[in-house]
């Protein structure tokens, strides 16, 4: 039992790291999908901008903190209430 | 001439009483050192923990703050510990007191005891208290906003500094090892497909680690096995140039041309290994690198209990050309006190502490362990020689001391792995692959650092181009390793590196001091008593430019006994920043205002 718990522990251990790194990987590939998908408002055109709005409120959540990891204290939607 | 009269004090108390120790055992000296350290972790952090930085089990730590499943994540303090743990210790704390013993074992066992307790303790449970109090940040982002800008620049140059040390120092630790034990060079070259596959296998198939990398490990070991035993597999660049008398490239001895072929292909490999994504090597290589730190702490203690070997070096060395004070505090830095843990603690460790109390556990916890590592270190090599006089004959002087320190602890750790049973030769190669592993695992990641401040100084300074990941490795890499071939070594040219050793030791406390001067400052704000911060802050301030000035004055300098333009370049520098430091120190403290919390 003992010896179980210890080799979990290492398990752990070892494993920290890494689990970090995918996780921000994951987080990376959204973030982009998410530039990708409000392009407009950096200027590049998205012929799809109007359908990507229907997204928002699944993604409202999460809204706030990729905004804030886009280096934009405020929200950048003018049409969107966040912050 | 107040050393020396400092030296006959030590050696009058210190030597009836340590040659009563002496006749002991090693698994004394071992035990005296844990206990010494348990208390302080039992008694002085607890003191710390609850009458100056007043942890609060209420306070909600960033990890919960912040929490965003990446950065931020509560994690179990023993997790924590393990992955803190794992994360600092590496090579240094194993060459500093590899080479510190040439003043006898006393000091270096002091110096590593009370330096654990009170000086790197405090010091990375410090940091990791400051950056969770200012939101996980870095040291660097926390020096802005305590001192100002000019302090998070200062702060990017040391730090730009001691990677830059470090690069050498370590491509050289590898380089030397290759040399002096090519049964290394096999298993330590394995590693890195079966690096790439575990990789593959967790992350591309999210399987779990713990079997890969342990079989990974069990195959590196067969390769030791194999390569002690079948000469082919021993990659001897100079047997292949014809001994230590034929012929190397461009008109250099072999020797040299050994470590000139082993540092490029070392650069050439932290390259690709610090451009690459991490999981395709260095984080693979980081699983089977932990399992190494178990087993080699696991032989090394184990080997001490069965042995139980006697000390022959001797307590303290009168004969010692070079004076132990102030250059014992600078050679024996990871181990006593290092400023690269204020770097893990904050930053990385302060974003994912579960409750502000866990604090003590990770941090102080964390320097005991490294504490522990260097103190086998001493053993490994104040046991090796037969007899006082070999070990007098073998660390002759301070500059010998620097280049064989590393060969010693490997031939003496080898010697303790002998009393499990171990055959000497398969210990070597072992104790040498632990070594190289630990040396390059650092190398990789302080060349990664390297690119990242050569490229946040680039766009301070608007030269965008050094932000560019290739632009910024390249000069790293040639910078790196032009510092560790320009050094003439006795072997020749490339031999060295180890003349840097004491650059590396100055840079890292340096660092150590800006840490220390940060949680003063901190808790001067919060009118706190901060002597607990601010008194081995001036110790290493103190040490650090006192030898400084003197290597750079008496030994580096054109009329030095041992001049050497590079080292006294560099030497100089880093004296400049230590003063810059103190002074900021100093004016930054009495600006603050002692306000009553």
């Amino acid at each position: 039992m003992k010896i179980k718990k210890l080799l979990e522990w290492y398990e752990e251990v070892l494993s920290m790291p890494h689990r970090q790194e995918i996780a921000r990987e994951l987080r990376g590939e959204d973030d982009l999908f998410l530039l990708l998908l409000y392009s407009e408002m950096l200027g590049i055109p998205n012929p799809v901008y109007f359908y990507t709005l229907e997204l928002y409120p699944y993604i409202l959540e999460k809204f706030h903190d990729w905004h804030l990891r886009m280096g934009m204290d405020k929200s950048p939607l003018t049409g969107i209430r966040c912050c | 001439m107040h050393t020396i009269l400092l030296d006959a004090i030590v050696g009058s108390v210190f030597e009836n009483l340590a040659e009563e120790v002496r006749k002991l055992n090693g698994i004394l000296v071992a035990l005296l050192g844990i206990v010494v350290m348990a208390i302080g972790y039992r008694f002085y952090s607890k003191f710390v923990a609850e009458k100056i930085f007043r942890l609060d089990p209420n306070y909600v730590t960033p990890a919960h703050r912040f929490k965003d499943g990446v950065d931020f994540v509560p994690t179990n303090k023993f997790i924590l510990w393990g992955h803190h743990f794992t994360s600092v210790a590496g090579a240094a704390p194993i060459l500093g007191p590899a080479i510190a013993v040439y003043w006898g074992w006393l000091p270096a066992l002091l110096w590593v005891v009370l330096g654990t307790v009170f000086a790197a303790g405090v010091h990375d449970f410090g940091t990791l208290v400051l950056s969770v109090r200012h939101k996980g940040q870095s040291v660097g982002t926390i020096a802005d906003k305590l001192i100002g800008q000019r302090a998070k620049i200062l702060f990017l140059f040391i730090i730009l500094i001691l990677v830059l040390m470090v690069n050498a120092v370590f491509a050289w630790v590898i380089a030397n090892l290759f040399v002096s034990f090519p049964s290394s060079v096999f298993p330590v070259f394995i590693q890195i497909p079966i690096a790439v596959w575990i990789g593959i296998i967790v992350y591309k198939k999210q399987k779990k680690m713990l079997v890969p990398s342990l079989i990974g490990l069990v195959i590196m070991y067969g390769a030791a096995i194999l390569a002690s035993k079948v000469g082919f597999l021993q990659i001897d660049l100079i047997k292949y140039m014809g001994g230590e008398n034929g012929t190397g490239l461009f008109g250099l001895s072999t020797t040299s041309t050994a470590f000139f072929i082993w540092i490029i292909i070392l650069m050439v490999y932290v390259y690709i290994a610090s451009t690459l994504p991490v999981w395709k090597l260095l984080q693979p290589r980081d699983f089977i690198n932990s399992h190494q730190l178990v087993v080699g702490l696991a032989i090394l203690y184990l080997g001490l209990l069965f042995t139980n070997p006697e000390i022959t070096a001797p307590a303290t060395n009168p004969g010692a050309t070079t004076s132990w004070f102030p250059l014992l505090f600078i050679t024996i830095a990871c181990g006593a006190i290092s400023g690269f843990h204020g770097l893990v603690s904050s930053g990385t460790s302060a974003k994912q502490l579960n409750n502000e109390t866990d604090a003590r556990f990770v941090g102080y916890l964390g320097a005991v362990g490294e504490g522990i590592l260097a103190l086998i270190a001493i053993l490994a090599v104040i046991t090796f020689f037969g007899s006082k006089s070999e070990f007098l004959g073998a660390y002759t002087s301070f500059t010998e001391a620097n280049g064989i320190g590393l060969n010693v602890f490997v031939n003496g750790a080898s010697q303790l792995a002998a009393g499990l049973m171990i055959p000497t030769d398969i210990a070597v190669t072992i104790v040498s692959i632990i070594v190289v592993s630990f040396a390059a695992t650092t190398l990789d990641t302080s060349v990664r650092l390297m690119r990242y401040i050569i490229a946040e100084l680039g766009m301070e300074y608007k030269m965008p181009v050094l932000a560019r990941p290739h632009v910024a490795t390249t000069v790293a890499v040639v910078s790196s390793a032009a510092l560790v071939l320009l050094p003439h070594g006795p072997k020749g040219f490339g031999s060295g590196g180890y003349l840097l050793w004491p650059l590396f030791g100055t840079s890292n406390q340096l660092l150590a001091g800006i840490s220390l001067l940060l949680i003063s400052v901190w808790l001067k704000r919060l009118g706190r008593n901060y002597a607990v911060t601010l008194i081995p802050m001036i110790f290493i301030m103190f040490m650090t430019l006192y030898a400084m000035f003197q290597q750079v004055v008496f030994e580096w300098s054109w009329f030095g006994s041992q001049s050497n333009m590079l080292l006294f370049i560099f030497g100089a520098i880093i004296f400049v920043f230590a003063v810059w430091i103190t002074l900021t120190a100093f004016h930054t403290l009495s600006k603050e205002k002692n306000e009553p919390n």
